[in-house]
């Protein structure tokens, strides 16, 4: 039993730590006031081969492991929600899928692309009315020649319209229920595919979050990711990997609410003293930083686990669901502590504290969490 | 062409705090940190391996948890890395410093020797020029801008005034400032390979060095006192329109002969 992150993990933290603080930090207001998506720190990203972490060096990654890959994610959203969640939808949802379900040469043409950043990825599984029933897909996928033929919307993509490389969800026959969906590698400029509208949201306001539009869309078959019929398992599988993603970015919104605070409270003087001199706040912010301890420590375990190839299923959901959880509790209360000033846009908290609501929401909400660790405890 | 960095291992003083009792430095949970000019002086040399081919060597002289920064020097782009780190070098000032490292560099090939102008902890400036002179070198210091022509090394050097620009024959030392060349992130790739490579340990006897230049023995500096530097008296403020100011602080710098 080791709790120590190894040489290696602690010196790329030590680098991305670095990065976030001198080239996210500064963007981060301006990035969720104008609903702005950060192309610049992308492209920075990619000359760091940050979107290619736990990518295989053969497939042009950097070699390195998923706590490396959870360390940058909690670290960015530590400065910066939205950006946290870019390389996590890329890196979790797009290429993971592709690494662990394509063939050769779908790895040989896609990974590389997605390792250096020159391509971002995307995930397609939410439609209208196909949410947490993730099993009701209406996106319809036939077979004519050489090639599928998609119909059907997506809602609330990340990444959407600055991705080229989608992995789409899609029913090949639905009279097999969830053995009847099928996924797919959709790249931008496929006829018959595009992105529709942008939605406007609470928080992560610089991430692009769009409808995608398949109308008579062709794909070649040798983009189909999988099996035929094998794509909610695909899908589940994705998520899992995607939950330690989200539960770093929570770990990091949390753990940045704490440093804003500290900071805060140190500085704030009310009734001749600093806030942090009294007991009241002493107690309360040593509670909080006890839960991000445990959600740091639920996330690290998670990372851990897939790293060696035990099943992580439930302790993904876990970490997700705690980390979370306890993301909306410190930064509600990081606003409180803050009083008027912290619900005002002179300091982070509040939109940290908006950024935390998704992480609540997406790639599985919170009672998603709560069934996947039951089914696991009552099986 | 071949490059080689002198870096050292500081204590990152920005978090540094002073024993009001002692007057010395508290070092304990400090972050120790590449130094900052040093890692201008490594980001020269990796400009100069992007844009020529160069190999880089880069060498420190510290106790063994020095190898932190040499990896990173490996995850920037660093091809070889060198830790000096013998019992008989502890206790070395500025002077022995100096020459433990000229006896580790004569052992090595190089066309330009890069160091940092100063390090944050000791704030001499000296190391760098010192071993220009142990080993016969031409040698530039505050260096702003490097380049390369016809084999010869155009060097900008910053002066109190301004610039110079000089022509210098290789092989030659240059110490650089930090202001002048922001380093880049260790890459990802590079940090997942650093633990991998080889830091290469020598010791005193691996060094063309005499054994009485070494260590405490070699070093002639004697700290007399350590002190907190006492704050300076407030300013005094003028609240008044911009031509009466000005009138001021001319009338101020004058009675100061500053003008």
């Amino acid at each position: 039993m080791n709790f120590e992150l190894t040489k290696t993990q602690q010196l790329f933290r030590q680098m991305i730590r670095e990065f976030a603080e001198k080239e996210v930090k500064p963007l981060a207001a301006e990035v969720d006031e104008q609903e702005r998506f950060p192309m610049e720190t992308v492209a920075k990203m990619a000359r760091l081969g940050i979107f290619g972490i736990p990518i295989p060096k053969a497939y042009g990654g950097a070699g390195g492991d998923n706590i490396m890959y959870s360390i940058a994610v909690e670290e960015l959203s530590r400065v910066c929600a939205t950006t946290g969640v870019i390389v996590s939808a890329h890196t979790s949802l797009c290429a993971a899928p592709i690494l662990d379900h394509g063939t050769e040469e779908q790895k040989q043409k896609y990974l590389p692309k997605l390792a250096s950043g020159e391509w971002l990825g995307a995930f397609g599984l939410t439609e209208p009315n196909a949410g947490t029933d993730a099993s009701a897909q209406q996106t319809m996928a036939v077979e004519e020649g050489d090639h599928y033929v998609l119909n059907g919307n997506k809602i609330f993509i990340t990444n959407a319209g600055y991705a080229h490389v989608y992995v789409i969800f899609a029913m090949t026959d639905k009279s097999m229920g969830t053995k009847g969906i099928s996924a797919f590698i959709v790249e931008e400029g496929m006829p018959g595919f595009s992105v529709g509208k942008k939605e406007s949201k609470m928080g992560i306001r610089g991430s692009a979050t769009c409808e995608l539009i398949f109308e008579n869309c062709i794909v070649p078959k040798e983009n189909l990711l999988g099996k035929i019929g094998g794509g909610f398992g695909i899908a589940m599988k994705t998520l899992d990997g995607g939950r330690i993603g989200i539960a770093s970015q929570a770990l990091g919104i949390a753990q940045g609410a704490m440093d804003e605070t500290v900071k805060y409270t140190k500085e704030r003087k009310q009734f001749g003293k600093s806030l942090s001199q009294f007991q009241n706040m002493q107690f309360q912010m040593a509670d909080l930083q006890t839960k991000v301890e445990a959600a740091r420590l639920l996330v690290r375990s998670a990372s851990f686990k897939k790293d060696s190839g035990i099943p992580y299923s439930a302790d993904a959901a876990m970490a997700k669901l705690f980390a979370a959880e306890t993301a909306m509790e410190v930064t509600t209360k990081a606003v409180q502590f803050h009083g008027g000033y912290g619900y005002t846009r002179e300091y982070p908290v509040e939109r940290m504290m908006r950024d935390a609501k998704i992480t609540e929401i997406y790639e599985g909400t919170s009672e998603v969490q709560r069934m996947v660790i039951a089914a696991k405890l009552f099986k | 062409m071949n490059i080689v960095v002198c870096i050292k291992q500081v204590p990152d003083t920005t978090e540094i705090k002073i024993n009001p009792v002692t007057g010395t430095l508290i070092r304990d949970g400090v972050p120790s940190i590449m130094n900052p000019d040093d890692k201008g002086g490594l980001e020269l040399a990796l400009e100069l391996k992007d844009k020529w081919g160069a190999h880089v060597t880069v060498i420190t002289m510290g106790p063994p948890q020095a190898d932190l920064i040499l990896r990173e020097a490996l995850a920037m782009g660093a091809d070889r890395a060198i830790l000096l780190t013998d019992r008989k070098f502890a206790g070395a000032d500025t002077l022995a410093t100096s020459h433990a490292l000229a006896g580790a560099l004569k052992c090595l090939d190089y066309d330009l020797i890069v160091a940092g102008r100063q390090a944050i902890d000791g704030d001499t400036a000296q190391v760098g020029p010192q071993m220009a002179e142990h080993l016969g070198l031409p040698q530039v210091s505050y260096v702003a801008g490097f380049e390369m022509k016809d084999g010869k090394y155009i060097v900008k050097k910053e002066t109190e005034e301004g610039y110079q620009m000089l022509e210098v024959e290789a092989p030659a030392l240059v110490t650089v400032l930090a202001s002048a060349y922001k380093p880049r992130y260790m890459n990802v790739s590079g940090i997942v390979d650093a633990y991998g490579k080889e830091v290469e340990i020598w010791g005193a006897d691996k060094i063309d060095v005499q054994e009485n230049q070494l260590g405490l023995k070699g070093s002639p500096t004697r700290v007399n006192k350590a002190f907190t530097k006492g704050l300076k008296t407030a300013g005094e403020v003028f609240e008044v329109d911009p031509e009466e100011a000005v009138g001021i602080i001319i009338s101020r710098l004058k009675e100061k002969f500053i003008i």
